[in-house]
């Protein structure tokens, strides 16, 4: 903690809640950019119910495609919230504290949005209530609970509700500071939304409890989610390149790769547009560096790990497959973009000091490696489907078609025209965890030296 | 307790917030009458407050058990009642429903913990009694229930601690 500022909490008020009180001039020009591109999204969706799946390159035999490969991505990039935030309450880091609140939030918005792909996939997304709900007991239709697509629904609703409600538990002291700083009817919204908080120590007590015992809570789920939505493709035996035990782990690990890289590219951004340079500092980009090599290196083994036990078993689909993916065109030009973006460029720079205090830097090698876990996920589910089969009399191959890229572009748009929306509302970096650590945080005399040093209580 | 009314003093100091907890203390005023308001969470004890025992760890445990009934009946209520087979597996499949069993129990737990967390906080609770927007911006304000005999009292020993204002409602 060598770049700790000393601030006031007044100062901490009035710089963290700038985007709440008052509106940065970029402000609304974004919103409505976005806002375009997401009505253009929905157009497309409308489209797309209207026509049918045939306006999409889905096909035989390949019927699962960019929607699932996005649909996948995002449950990664959840990812990142839960990792970030519960690992680092767990371990107590000091250096969570600006981090956690955009980690959260960029779990519960990319979760949203990862569940609009598996809805609109299915092409009348209304008929999803019937597999998932109990609902017609006349005709006798139920949920088959033995088919991972069912898991699904319940993973991720499950992470859903708990990223929500964790979210909303640890904004509730910085509720009460917005009511105190607002008048008319954004105080009776905040007053409501607060559900009047007061901060005596007994609330502050069970505050520091409940972002433990729900981080404790949110870990085994985070876990779990990923590791369903991993066996979406390992249970399914007839698929070459799914069909793999070191799924889960494999997914969860790539997961948290793209989801922390996510939170930097975050960071970045939010350090640029509200100007938080007290806040948001190169230290906690470097922490994140080092994280990220860590979790790129685990992941780079698992991949190996699926390769290999694919290639090893000398089984010649597995093995023709893949062939396919790395030697065959276009897969070939895809698999070397995804290694070099995914691995091969980034984390080597983050081996160096001066990259990883570099926002700039870290900004677009997290950028890279989102684009290689985007491609990687594509890597995985397209070519095994596309690879010709026994009875499969259709041989062509899957081409995207515009209007999914359409709405690949209208689930970034969506995602960030949330986080904006939010940002007018609520404050991005937790007020009450900045002014905490400002007096948790003290400067001890070491020989000649002053060092910053953070108090702890015994618990 | 027939409080009716709450007053506040404010304090620029931790230590005067702690010397007005400990002057009414003195004063004979109870335990749990008198609280201390802060913006920052304080160490625990930094004004000689008291604060009560929570029972916020069961909360989890009853939250998972409803969870998991749940989900028992759900994938054995639902297969049961329509007993199809189907990829061969058995229609009570333990494996499936451990999952789906899983995913219920600790969306239970989550769920209750946070119930938990705002029964044991006491929220919601809109009205605020005697409160001072200051003290999200760093002040300590000390607040205490008291019946109306005892107001004046319970001012002077706010006031005798070094309150910069004090207020009532």
């Amino acid at each position: 903690m060598q770049q700790r500022r000393i601030l006031d909490e007044l100062a901490i008020n009035h710089e963290l809640l700038r985007g709440n009180l008052a509106t940065p001039k970029w402000w609304l020009p974004t919103v409505l950019g976005l806002l375009v591109v997401v009505l253009f999204g929905f157009t497309l969706m409308g489209i797309m119910f209207n026509r049918g799946l045939g306006v999409t390159g889905l096909n035989r035999p390949v019927y699962w495609g960019l929607f699932i490969t996005t649909f996948v991505f995002w449950v990664g990039i959840s990812h990142a919230g839960i990792m970030i935030s519960a690992i680092l309450r767990l371990t107590q880091a000091e250096w969570r504290r600006p981090v956690t609140r955009a980690a959260e939030l960029l779990t519960v918005f990319s979760l949203l949005t990862a569940l609009f792909f598996p809805l609109i996939h299915a092409g009348r997304p209304w008929r999803i209530f019937y597999w998932i709900t109990p609902y017609d007991f006349a005709r006798g239709i139920f949920p088959n609970a033995r088919s991972p697509l069912v898991w699904d629904p319940f993973a991720i609703g499950t992470y859903l509700t708990g990223s929500t409600l964790f979210l909303y538990v640890a904004l509730l002291p910085d509720l009460g500071v917005l009511r105190d700083r607002t008048t008319g009817w954004q105080h009776s919204f905040y007053t409501v939304a607060s559900l009047g908080w007061r901060g005596n120590p007994r609330q502050w007590r069970l505050q520091t409890v409940a972002g433990i015992l729900l981080s404790a809570l949110m870990l085994p789920i985070f876990v779990s989610v990923h590791s369903i939505v991993s066996w979406d493709f390992a249970v399914t035996s007839s698929v070459e390149g799914w069909h793999s035990t070191v799924f889960a782990p494999y997914f969860v690990v790539g997961a948290v790769h793209s989801g922390v890289s996510a939170v930097v590219t975050m960071m970045a951004l939010m350090r640029w547009l509200w100007g938080w340079d007290n806040y948001i500092r190169p230290e906690h980009f470097d922490a994140l560096a080092r994280l990220l090599i860590v979790v790129a290196c685990a992941w780079l083994g698992l991949t190996f790990s699926e390769l290999i036990f694919g290639i090893y078993s000398l089984e010649a689909p597995e093995r023709a497959l893949r062939e396919m993916q790395m030697f065959e065109w276009p897969w070939n030009l895809l698999f070397i973009i995804f290694f070099l973006t995914g691995f091969a460029i980034p984390v080597p720079l983050w081996f160096f000091k001066r990259v990883r205090n570099n926002i700039a830097m870290m900004f677009w090698t997290s950028i890279l490696v989102n684009i290689g876990m985007w491609l990687e996920r594509f890597l995985i589910i397209v070519p095994g489907l596309s690879r010709k089969q026994p009875f499969v009399f259709t041989w062509d191959s899957y081409q995207v078609s515009p209007l999914e890229l359409g709405l690949l572009l209208w689930s970034f748009a969506w995602v960030l025209m949330l986080m904006l929306l939010f940002s007018k509302f609520f404050p991005l970096i937790p007020l009450f965890e900045t002014k905490e650590s400002q007096v948790f945080t003290t400067d001890v005399k070491i020989g000649r030296v002053n060092m910053p040093a953070v108090i702890r209580e015994l618990d | 307790m027939a409080a009716s009314n709450s007053v506040l003093g404010l304090y620029d100091t931790p230590d005067a917030g702690a010397n007005a907890m400990d002057g009414l203390k003195s004063a004979g005023f109870a335990l749990g009458t008198f609280d201390v308001l802060t913006g920052t969470p304080y160490p625990e004890g930094a004004f000689g407050e008291y604060v009560p025992q929570h029972r916020l760890f069961r909360f989890p445990f009853f939250g998972a058990m409803v969870g998991l009934t749940l989900a028992i009946l759900f994938t054995a209520g639902t297969q049961l009642a329509y007993p199809v087979v189907t990829g061969g597996k058995p229609i009570l499949a333990i494996f499936a429903m451990l999952i789906i069993a899983y995913e219920l129990t600790m969306l239970g737990a989550v769920v209750a913990t946070v119930v938990g967390i705002l029964f044991e906080s006491r929220l919601p609770n809109l009205n605020l009694g005697a409160y001072d927007p200051r003290i999200t911006e760093g002040y300590i304000g000390v607040v205490v229930e008291c019946e109306d005999d005892r107001i004046e009292e319970a001012r002077g020993v706010l006031q005798t601690a070094g309150a910069l204002e004090i207020k009532t409602a």
